[in-house]
């Protein structure tokens, strides 16, 4: 549990650094232009190694987790998704993976009934909600952003923003997915801090990456709804960013320093860390691969022969028990070996 | 069943609530009843694996080479080159939690490092120490920690608590298969001879004699031909199977608890009976006499040592294709390993059934065939004739193996068979079966006699569902294709579901078959008498 103490600090020390060097040294061009490059080149670099490091292990045995039907006979129905038998359908699967959270779906937990009668399971999709919510609600967010990268502002951008806005209401209108957003962080965070399993199992680097989002989120909420900020300023800061011309621009709001240092933070630290997990999923041998080991082939590149007990050292042992109980020898060896 | 196990009531008080102290604070306690004997230094001497020496699990030391911490972290990082899912395995996890109460052990036990995911933080853990700038810097803050021989015991007492299922990884969303990491784990506990008698032990008679049992040639034979007089008795019907028989066209290989021990041997009756009825060119061999691999549980290397010798069995005698029994991580071996290990038989042929003509190419490169594959094929063609009456004093549910399950995903196939066979099918909760099966708790070389509690409190998921079947539906038989499950069950049920008896598929396939040239059968295959024809025999006295 003192890892959520260890998290919550130093993402605390994390929104002072930037309060304290933009406000207090005036460090502009640090935090808006040398740390977010940093940040990217650290994040674009870290990514790439690991993608090459991941790569270059070999799968030395197919091993999926089948969790449906495999293809054997014609007349039985082959679950396509779950025990994939081809390169399409390992797609299928792992896409479903990614944009449904297919095992996730399966969720479900015991509960122990009283006086030992036993055990039964039922349905425990909540996680499954919260993750879907968490990582959509941050797809969206993200998509939304683009409107200060792009000049003019491409139409998906504004559709996609155009649907967030549904809600219609407030100046500026209230976008929907900030604040699921918020919400599903601090669901999953609740859910890290109330079930005593999940308490147990978790670590400081499950922790400091909820709060650093819920921090950018907040500065993110605060900067568009409450205190607000310039963005015609911030547009121009990001697109000279973007441009590689990077030029400063008086007159941004602090908020707008922290919120941009945190995201440069998350950036850095992502290659190494779980977040990783959005690129392993396309690795993970269990889910990645075709259970059709029986059907091809499949090589193992660093596969070496091994010295096994060979039929002909079997037989010397066992010549006369075999003989005496009518087994018979292999007669090509006994010519080899010389014997009648 | 071991004096020292716990009575029922003390087992049935299940408790998943988390203890106070964080995992990294509490030190494993090594707890009687829970683990296996160690490893014999002869066995591993045998198979020329490293530092083989007796030591005991109960003392202080264990005698570990001075070097033990560069040899175990030496493997690691080659594993770590040369096993992509352990990399990644390592990397991906985000603690979510999915797979923590999914492992049968955790549901039975408690055990927080029962936990699937905290089973793998054991090893990942010393991976972030050793592996990780963040470990090597922050240490214990993230979850790194130094490997030292508290740790490693710890290792081994865990490792050696899965069963390498797969339920965990089934619920992953990142598909994190914490069986893959015990296995690795376990391999790197065997660079320090770290093994359990349970599993060392088959290993080396498997290697030199044939078969886990360590049965030789002509006691394998006339176990085999023991079956066949049983079978006389019971149908009218002589058998004379073959051995070694060059120029068959099928080799067959299957568990040595098939043709060992009850309830195994009448399974191997339905398949001699099925084979006989169908007039199967095939033969047994005495040489490649293990169906099933306990060099899995060991290493990878192991594994492919003890596999190597079906292939070579198949070409020296010259058959066309391999038709293998039910067992289940004999199959979880041949279906993702054998073709990669040893393959491919480039002398054998794609398999096609002789009776029904249907060409297996799901089994195209590597020529094995599921004897339930092969089966289901002969009923949906109408080949076989049943007496389904003959099984209806069994009440049967049917146990999906999990190896069978979540590395194969053989569902329908032994299910079409026993309701073929059978008038009365009742399945388990849904929540339990199919890919979602629970393991008998004794699988990956723990049905040892030393464990009795580990097993029972491994089994206690499965047999809290067959306890339901047979208090709704009146079930009083387990059936399921796995010759562990076969030697693991009758003691699990025993404890937690008496009279509930435990059958292999083919042991209903065989109670039902009508052979040609029978005569009437009045007992089943276990030699007990058919109760349906009861009333009719007290008539004819009258
Ligand atoms: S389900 Fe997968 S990601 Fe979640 S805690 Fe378990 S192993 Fe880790
Ligand atoms: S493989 Fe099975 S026994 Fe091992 S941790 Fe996973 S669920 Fe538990």
């Amino acid at each position: 549990m003192i890892g959520i103490a260890y998290a919550l600090i130093a993402v605390i020390i994390l929104i002072l650094v930037p309060w304290v060097g933009v406000q207090g040294l005036g460090l502009t061009y640090l935090f808006g232009v040398i740390i977010p490059y940093a940040a990217m080149a650290i994040f674009f670099f870290g990514f790439l190694q690991r993608l090459v490091k991941w790569s270059r292990i070999p799968n030395p045995f197919k091993i999926p987790t089948t969790g449906g039907q495999q293809k054997s006979l014609n007349w039985i129905r082959q679950s396509k998704l779950d025990n994939p038998s081809s390169t399409s359908q390992v797609i299928g699967r792992v896409l479903s993976e990614v944009f449904l959270f297919r095992s996730l779906f399966r969720n479900l937990s015991p509960r122990v009934g009283t006086g030992g009668s036993g055990v039964t399971y039922a349905s425990a999709k909540w996680l499954w909600v919260f993750a879907i919510l968490f990582h959509y609600a941050m797809f969206t967010t993200l998509f939304r952003h683009l409107r200060f990268f792009t000049n003019p502002v491409p139409f998906p951008v504004r559709f996609v923003e155009g649907i967030d806005g549904w809600l219609e209401v407030g100046i500026p209108q209230v976008m929907v997915s900030g604040l699921v957003l918020l919400c599903a962080i601090s669901l999953l965070l609740a859910r890290r801090l109330v079930i005593p399993r999940l308490r147990y199992i978790s670590l400081m680097n499950d922790f400091f990456p909820l709060f650093l989002l819920i921090a950018i989120a907040t500065t993110g909420v605060l900067m568009r709804y409450i205190v607000g900020i310039d963005v015609p300023s911030v547009k121009q800061l990001i697109m000279g960013l973007v441009s590689f011309r990077p030029v400063m621009i008086d007159g941004i709001g602090q908020l707008f320093y922290i919120h941009i240092f945190l995201v440069s933070t998350l950036l850095a630290y992502f290659p190494f860390s779980k977040m990783m997990h959005s690129l392993g999923i396309f690795f993970s041998p269990t889910r990645a691969l075709a259970n059709n080991n029986r059907a091809v082939h499949h090589e193992n590149p660093w596969n070496y022969p091994v010295k096994f007990h060979t039929y002909g050292a079997f037989e010397a042992e066992f010549r006369d028990k075999m003989t005496e109980a009518g087994i018979p020898l292999d007669d090509t060896l006994a010519t080899s070996t010389g014997k009648e | 069943m071991g004096n020292d196990l716990p009575k029922l009531e003390e087992l049935s008080q299940i408790d998943l609530t988390m203890p106070e102290a964080g995992w990294m604070d509490t030190p494993v306690i090594l707890r009687k009843g829970m683990y296996c004997h160690a490893a014999r230094a002869k066995d591993i001497e045998f198979l020329n694996m490293p530092n083989p020496r007796d030591w005991r699990v109960e003392d202080d030391d264990w005698k570990l080479p001075e070097n033990w911490q560069d040899i175990i972290l030496d493997g690691l990082r080659e594993r770590l080159q040369k096993f992509r899912s352990l990399r990644i395995f390592m990397d991906t996890c985000v603690r979510c939690g999915a797979c923590a109460d999914k492992c049968h052990f955790f549901i039975g036990s408690g055990d927080p490092k029962n936990m699937p995911v905290l089973r793998a933080e054991l090893l990942r853990s010393v991976y972030r120490h050793n592996f990780t700038r963040a470990g090597k810097i922050m240490g214990k803050m993230v979850g790194a920690r130094d490997l030292t021989e508290k740790v490693l015991k710890e290792w081994w007492y865990y490792f050696f608590q899965c069963t390498e299922c797969r339920r965990c990884s089934l619920f992953c969303p990142y598909g994190i298969d914490t069986a893959e990491i015990t296995i690795i784990a376990r391999e790197l506990l065997n660079l320090l001879g770290l093994n359990i008698d349970w599993i060392a032990s088959p290993v080396a008679k498997c290697h030199h004699i044939g078969n886990h049992i360590g049965m030789e040639p002509q006691a394998m034979k006339e176990s085999i031909d023991f079956l066949c007089d049983d079978i006389e008795d019971i149908t009218g019907v002589r058998i004379e199977p073959s051995f070694n028989r060059k120029g068959a066209e099928i080799l067959f290989v299957t568990s040595s608890g098939d043709y060992y021990s009850e309830p195994g041997i009448f399974t191997c009756m339905g398949y001699l009976m099925l084979f006989h009825q169908l007039g199967l060119d095939y033969t047994w061999s005495t040489y490649a006499a293990e169906g099933g691999n306990f060099g899995y549980f060991t290493s990878h290397e192991v594994a492919k040592l003890l596999n190597a010798k079906i292939y070579a069995e198949a070409k020296r005698l010259g058959v066309k294709y391999i038709l293998g029994g039910e067992c289940g991580h004999m199959w979880r071996v041949l279906n993702q390993y054998m073709d990669t290990m040893n393959g491919p038989p480039d002398f054998l042929e794609t398999p096609v059934s002789p009776v029904t003509g249907t060409r297996f190419d799901n089994a195209a490169s590597t020529k094995a065939v599921h004897i339930c594959e092969f089966t289901a094929d002969l009923i949906k063609k109408d080949k076989l004739r049943f007496d389904p009456k003959r099984n209806d004093h069994i009440n049967v549910t049917y146990h999906d193996s999990c190896n069978v399950a979540r590395g194969m995903g053989m569902f329908e196939e032994p299910r079409h068979i026993i309701n073929n066979a059978c008038n009365n099918f009742h399945e388990m909760p849904e929540e339990t079966i199919r890919e979602q099966t629970f393991c008998c708790g004794s699988g990956a070389g723990l049905h040892a006699g030393e464990d009795m509690e580990l097993r029972m409190r491994g089994g206690f998921a499965r047999a809290n569902a067959v306890r339901h079947v047979r208090e709704k539906h009146g079930v009083n038989m387990l059936a399921c294709i796995c010759a562990i499950d076969r030697a693991a069950f009758p003691t699990l049920m025993e404890y937690w579901a008496p009279e509930v008896g435990v059958t292999g598929v083919h042991e209903l396939l065989g109670n039902a078959l009508i052979m040609d040239g029978e005569k009437e059968r009045t007992q089943d295959i276990r030699g007990e008498d058919l109760p349906y024809l009861e009333p009719e025999e007290k008539g004819d006295k009258h």
